[in-house]
């Protein structure tokens, strides 16, 4: 095999992007858009964090707690965060509404001094340490970027942005999530709900299954004589498969259908069907269409993205990518090893990112990760599952601790408590 | 001709970096903090079921953590995630949640009751739960302002004889009934 020219071509781009940015930042002024346009003149140390999700937040907030001399400026383009944990909840109708679920920053900047900027973040100058946003540019000394998932829609024939609004992916929460529930309360009994989960990885592994859960509990108590098809692109069930088999079995048998490796690679949106690998159609009265997922969309945009051009390779102990020095990635865009893409997952390794990031603008060495996941799913209401892990880096790479970790023995009502305070302290943490 | 591509992109990566340094190992604050997802920041609960690690005594969290570890106290996912540390990680962890500020919680609890389970905590456990149960010392965790729901889900757990009481309590909750025992805990949920 022969590197052909297409794959060349695109080498020679990558290389004279790469020199050109290194030009700029050696020479006279940067030629990046921005400059021009700067806002929050940069004094003393900055850190800029683009994403107020599980990851940006904890970020920042851990920056400002170990260093006070270090300014942090948090960039999110909304004015409040929904949290995907517990959003199937909200699908099951065990929530009234989004409400639990939603953070806002006022107490957070308040309490630790973070600037947070509500504004779009459309382009990062690596070269020129500049962060573009749709309210004008800012320079950083080290930046997070934590910006959760964008879709593959183009693996997913006809799923474009109209499509969602009649077959929704409720995979990022908010209004989509709210669509969704509307649509399964507007069903007849009777109906077909079908679900479709993409290959791995994508965000929250268990999260297509515990959704099917909660929709089966909805149907269960307002449309007994429906049925889910749940279609998985993966083989069998990515994440705590047994417990969840064992609670449809107990708690929804004969009204959750699962069928493994069926890959839907085309939607029709009009008859409100999926098409898998173009042979096999099927039809449903609501569609919950997850599509296949990769790094946010400025992650790509700004080259962080690695070979598979997906996820963002980064150092296993500082989270610094590996493709732009001075840029860290965490949460679901990084490729984070043995960590699954999860808030609790990006809640820990903001952590970590944030201590090295510390540790490296005042010239102390970089300290080993230590790392945690714990993540909760409910089978019914008042029955939940969990798996947890501890997380060491070994040989460079993040690694299970060996004899550690694992999930719920069985389904229980314990697990179905602590999941909520769960969610409590995290949202507390990252809130406040 | 994937391969290929990713041995291109590995080359040009190495010339661009240089290789970090390897790291040093896991510092009490790295360990700890991995906790605060649960335990709140610097171990100050929000609740209601995870109790506050703040201001408990080292050897109280390191006691804990062994136990957990070897399944002697009853736990959903802490005895797993405990199987992932040694024991001078839990020394690490006991040192740092030792040096966080006591966490006050404002709960609401039933004044009478509260009220009784004052009397009773002077007269029944005030020996070992030293300042209304603010003061953890050797093994004894700090009662104050942890959050109802986790006491009484450890006094369940107590009850049914899955968490093993020291001798010295048990002599002490034996002769109390359920509403001493219901009383006490909303005290200690109340102290500040």
């Amino acid at each position: 095999m022969t590197l052909d020219r297409r794959n060349f071509i695109k080498l020679l781009g990558g290389a004279s992007s790469l020199a050109l940015a290194g030009c700029a930042s050696q020479g006279g002024p940067a030629v990046s858009a921005g400059s021009a346009n700067e806002i929050m003149a940069k004094t003393g140390r900055r850190v800029v964090v683009i994403g107020g999700g599980y990851g940006g937040t904890i970020a920042a907030k851990y920056i400002r707690m170990m260093d006070k001399s270090i300014e942090v400026v948090l960039i999110e383009r909304n004015d409040h965060f929904v949290s995907c944990p517990f959003s199937n909840l909200y699908l099951g109708g065990i929530l009234k509404d989004l409400s639990p679920l939603t953070i806002k920053y006022d107490k957070l900047a308040a309490n630790h001094g973070i600037k947070v900027l509500q504004a779009e973040v459309t382009a990062i100058d690596a070269a020129a340490h500049t962060v573009v946003t749709s309210k004008g540019t800012l320079k950083y000394d080290r930046l997070v970027v934590s910006p959760g998932v964008d879709f593959r829609r183009e693996e997913v024939k006809g799923y474009d942005k109209a499509a969602e609004e009649i077959m929704p992916h409720a995979w990022k929460a908010g209004p989509q999530t709210v669509l969704l529930r509307k649509q399964l309360e507007a069903m007849k009994d009777g109906g077909t709900v079908v679900m479709s989960a993409p290959l791995a990885p994508f965000r929250c592994p268990p999260g297509p299954y515990e959704r099917a859960s909660m929709i089966a509990y909805y149907l269960k108590q307002h449309k007994p004589k429906s049925k889910l098809i749940l279609l998985d692109a993966n083989p069998s069930i990515v994440s705590k498969g047994p417990l969840f088999t064992k609670g449809w079995k107990k708690h929804y048998d004969g009204m959750i259908e699962y069928r493994g490796a069926k890959k839907v690679t085309e939607v029709d949106v009009k008859n409100k069907t999926v098409i898998i690998e173009g042979i096999e159609d099927v039809k449903g009265d609501v569609v919950n269409l997850i599509p296949p997922q990769r790094a946010g969309d400025i992650a790509v945009a700004a080259g962080l993205v690695g070979d598979d051009k997906r996820w963002c390779p980064v150092n296993a102990d500082t989270f610094e990518s590996t493709k732009h020095k001075d840029i860290h990635v965490i949460g679901d865009a990084s490729i984070a090893g043995a960590m699954p893409k999860s808030g609790y997952s990006a809640n820990s390794e903001a952590k970590v990112c944030a201590t090295n990031i510390v540790n490296a603008l005042n010239g102390k060495e970089i300290v080993g990760l230590s790392g945690i996941n714990t993540c909760y799913s409910y089978i019914t209401d008042k029955e939940a599952i969990s798996v947890a892990a501890v997380y060491a880096v070994k040989d460079g790479k993040i690694i299970a601790v060996p004899n550690s970790g694992g999930v719920s023995p069985d389904l229980n009502e314990a697990e179905a408590i602590y999941a909520k305070s769960w969610l409590n302290n995290i949202l507390t943490e990252m809130s406040s | 001709m994937k391969h290929r591509w990713s041995g291109w992109a590995l080359v040009a990566g190495t010339l661009a970096f240089s290789a970090t340094a390897s790291a040093a190992p896991p510092t009490a604050e790295m360990l700890s903090n991995a906790c605060a997802g649960c335990h709140g920041t610097n171990g100050g609960s929000a609740g209601p079921s995870m109790p506050s690690l703040a201001s408990q005594s080292k050897t109280a969290i390191v006691d804990a953590m062994k136990k957990f570890k070897s399944g002697e106290r009853p736990s959903t996912i802490m005895g797993r995630l405990a199987k992932g540390y040694s024991d001078a990680d839990f020394e690490a962890m006991g040192n740092f949640f030792s040096k966080q500020k006591f966490h006050a919680t404002s709960q609401v609890v039933d004044k009478t009751k509260a009220a009784k389970g004052a009397e009773l905590q002077e007269a029944n456990c005030s020996r070992c739960h030293l300042d209304d149960g603010k003061d953890g010392k050797d093994d004894t965790p700090v009662m104050a302002s942890q959050w109802l729901p986790y006491l009484q889900m450890q006094m369940e757990l107590y009850q049914s004889g899955k968490r093993k009481m020291p001798e010295k309590m048990a002599e002490k909750v034996k002769p109390l009934s359920r509403e001493d025992l219901e009383a006490l805990l909303h005290f200690y949920a109340s102290v500040k």
